[in-house]
């Protein structure tokens, strides 16, 4: 069997809301983008838990996910899915989140482990693209 | 022929150059350079406020006679926070109160649900049991004030928890005036906060109505809500038609119960979004003034005046805000909320300019409330009613909006009403596909948002934001807990035992037994658990 990599096929890209808010308007658009691009997207739809995000990147060998969090609850869903990712094993998954992120929030979700942060406004031209220069190539 | 002034115009125009712009409104409708007395309807389209087809307004004396209610929209950690702030409101002169509930509360979960970790309080108040209820409002009349709640899946047990503290305050529930939203085909459309299936949750919906009808005389039991499909990223014709269409769904199923429509009608409210684009938005209520009135007065038949009245609240846009130079989101809201004031909206709630970053502070939501203060004080535009009734362009706007609206009625009878369209996700793919196209614009350069794609220079200075405290969360789950400890466990057993054989029973009315469990502490997340057991729960087949 040969492994895809991100060269040789298309980036397999899981956007997903973690949390409870029904903010969905981004993750879709992105959802759409990302497709229109060339990506393989996986909309995992509301209201996932942490450890039913985990599960989808692993089923669905994604090389990168993308979370969209309106709530508020960033700095708790986060992490807790950062850890369950490592505690799998997974260092090569890019992570992204999306939404309303305070400012000073974003150096610690970096900490995590978290490869960017897109705010409000942020172009999807600019994800499109940070998402091709860098999935498949996270930690490593 | 005579050449008239319009053809000299006319010519005179095609001879000058127009600059490189989009010239249509925000929803992609595209504008004439010039509106002339040619695009004017009959007079008695547009009528006289007060009067049928009340394009003008509901009342005869609009904001001469009253000015609208000030409504801040306010929650956020515990019942003592909210109530907090509340008072702070209250004593800045707002006139109306509005709670925002933490998501886990509007999907149904108790604080200590492993689900709720994390958003205890974050985006709303967390409200759990009927204690909770009881602090959210403690020291303020609530035979006095009118209340607004942003609840949707669970309303009929908020408002059974409403009606339990206000009745241990001494408050009955004939007094109470307010509006709970409780408009559930928008949460599958639009909002996604759900607890129920589409058919069980509207059977609930109905229980409410009808139970408010003879209980509640001064309550309004549903605010049929646009805001949040245009938050969504619906067009405005998009807004007005599914919202309206919402509300005449809602009128069908209670006139199907057996209710007559006169009894109910007049207290169906509505609630509108403000976006940016000044003149659709006003002709967009104008329309929906007038389409409800037609309705209620023609397809059914209801002959209390009263009834065609459609009466809305007004929040602006969220989505318009931006985290980018935040400041001028203190002009973005003071140009759409004078849209619903020009609009004739009943009660209105201006966004604070940092919301594209975090929940309000009290100073942001303080600027807010005196924006609309300087609207109805300083700026003369309430002393006369319906100052752009007769514009040219307003009219023809207000009739194409209609139009738009009908269009869209037309295609979700051809698939079986509104609770058959949105189970085929029919409004859920016309809201994604308006909101990609206006991302595309925007992403391309060729719609502008100032601060966003043009001007972008200056976006340095730091904006102080609310932090709501996280140990705010324990001290809601020792207080939940505190309550099942203390109350009459066996009690509780035979309330949500009767609680899920009523569910079952589509002949009964649910709102008294949530009522008497309301009075016995039981839990949000225990009476949702237990009509999901005979209900089910409900999942979305996205679409994008």
């Amino acid at each position: 069997m040969i492994s895809a990599t991100p060269t040789q096929g298309k980036i397999r890209v899981v956007v997903a809301k973690p949390g409870l808010d029904g903010h969905d308007r981004g993750a879709k658009i992105i959802a759409r983008a990302l497709r229109d691009a060339g990506m393989e997207v996986i909309y995992t739809g509301l209201h996932q838990t942490p450890e039913q995000i985990v599960e989808t990147v692993i089923q669905e060998d994604a090389d990168a996910v993308g979370l969209s969090i309106l709530s508020g609850a960033h700095m708790t869903l986060v992490p807790r899915i950062v850890e369950l990712l490592r505690g799998q094993g997974i260092d090569d998954v890019l992570v992204t989140v999306g939404g309303t992120i305070p400012r000073d929030d974003i150096p610690h979700l970096k900490g995590l482990g978290v490869a960017e942060v897109f705010g409000p406004g942020a172009p999807t031209a600019s994800i499109v693209s940070f998402l091709r220069e860098n999935a498949g190539t996270a930690g490593g | 022929m005579v050449q008239t002034p319009l053809d000299g115009w006319e010519e005179a125009y095609a001879a000058t150059p127009e600059r490189d712009a989009l010239f249509t409104t925000l929803s992609g409708e595209p504008i004439r350079p010039l509106y002339t007395e040619r695009d004017l309807p009959e007079p008695d389209t547009i009528g006289v406020p007060g009067d049928y087809p009340f394009t003008r307004g509901v009342y005869p004396s609009m904001y001469r006679g009253r000015l609208w209610t000030m409504r801040q929209f306010a929650g956020f950690g515990t019942a003592e926070e909210t109530n907090e702030r509340f008072r702070y409101l209250i004593e800045h002169g707002q006139t109306g109160l509005s709670t925002a509930f933490d998501m886990p509360s509007l999907m149904g979960h108790d604080s200590d649900h492993p689900r709720s970790l994390g958003e205890v309080g974050r985006e709303g108040v967390a409200v759990d049991t009927v204690e909770d209820m009881g602090t959210l409002f403690g020291g303020i009349d609530l035979g006095d004030v009118s209340v607004s709640m942003t609840i949707n899946a669970p309303a009929p047990i908020m408002l059974a928890y409403y009606v339990v503290a206000a009745e241990r305050a001494g408050v009955p529930a004939e007094r109470l005036s307010g509006t709970i939203q409780a408009d559930i085909l928008k949460e599958y459309i639009a909002q996604k906060e759900w607890c129920f299936p589409i058919d069980p949750a509207m059977r609930f919906l109905g229980d409410m109505i009808e139970w408010c009808t003879t209980h509640m005389p001064r309550w309004h039991p549903v605010s049929i809500s646009g805001y949040h499909i245009r938050e969504a990223g619906a067009t405005a014709a998009q807004e007005l038609a599914f919202t309206l269409k919402d509300g005449l769904t809602y009128v069908e199923q209670a006139v199907g119960r057996g209710m007559d429509v006169d009894d109910f009608a007049p207290r169906l409210s509505f609630f509108f979004n403000a976006q940016i684009d000044f003149f659709e938005e006003i002709a967009k209520y104008r329309a929906a003034r007038r389409i409800w009135a037609r309705e209620l007065r023609e397809t059914f038949g209801a002959c209390n005046p009263r009834s065609w009245l459609m009466r809305f609240h007004t929040q602006t846009a969220g989505v318009s805000l931006t985290a980018q130079q935040p400041l001028n989101n203190i002009v973005r809201t003071a140009i759409e909320a004078l849209a619903g004031v020009l609009g004739g909206t009943q009660s209105l709630h201006t966004n604070s300019y940092d919301e594209a970053l975090a929940l309000p502070t009290e100073d942001a939501v303080r600027i807010a409330l005196r924006t609309q203060q300087i609207i109805a004080h300083e700026t003369g535009v309430a002393n006369t009613i319906d100052p752009l009734g007769g514009s040219y362009f307003v009219e023809a706007l207000t009739d194409r909006m209609e139009e738009q609206a009908y269009d869209y009625f037309r295609k979700i009878d051809e698939l079986g009403g509104m609770v058959a369209a949105v189970k085929e996700s029919y409004p859920q793919r016309e809201i994604a596909d308006a909101a990609f196209e206006l991302q595309a614009e925007i992403d391309a350069g060729r719609r502008i948002v100032v601060g966003v794609n043009r001007f972008t220079e200056g976006d340095d200075a730091d904006t102080p934001i609310l932090r709501v405290d996280p140990a705010l969360e324990r001290k809601q789950i020792d207080r939940v807990q505190g309550v099942r400890a203390r109350r009459d466990a066996a009690a509780v057993e035979t309330a949500l035992r009767e609680l899920r054989e009523s569910a079952a029973r589509p002949d009964r009315n649910l709102m008294p037994y949530l009522v008497d469990a309301a009075r016995l502490h039981c839990t949000e997340g225990e009476l949702v658990g237990a009509l999901q057991e005979v209900w089910g729960a409900y999942t979305e087949t996205p679409v994008y």
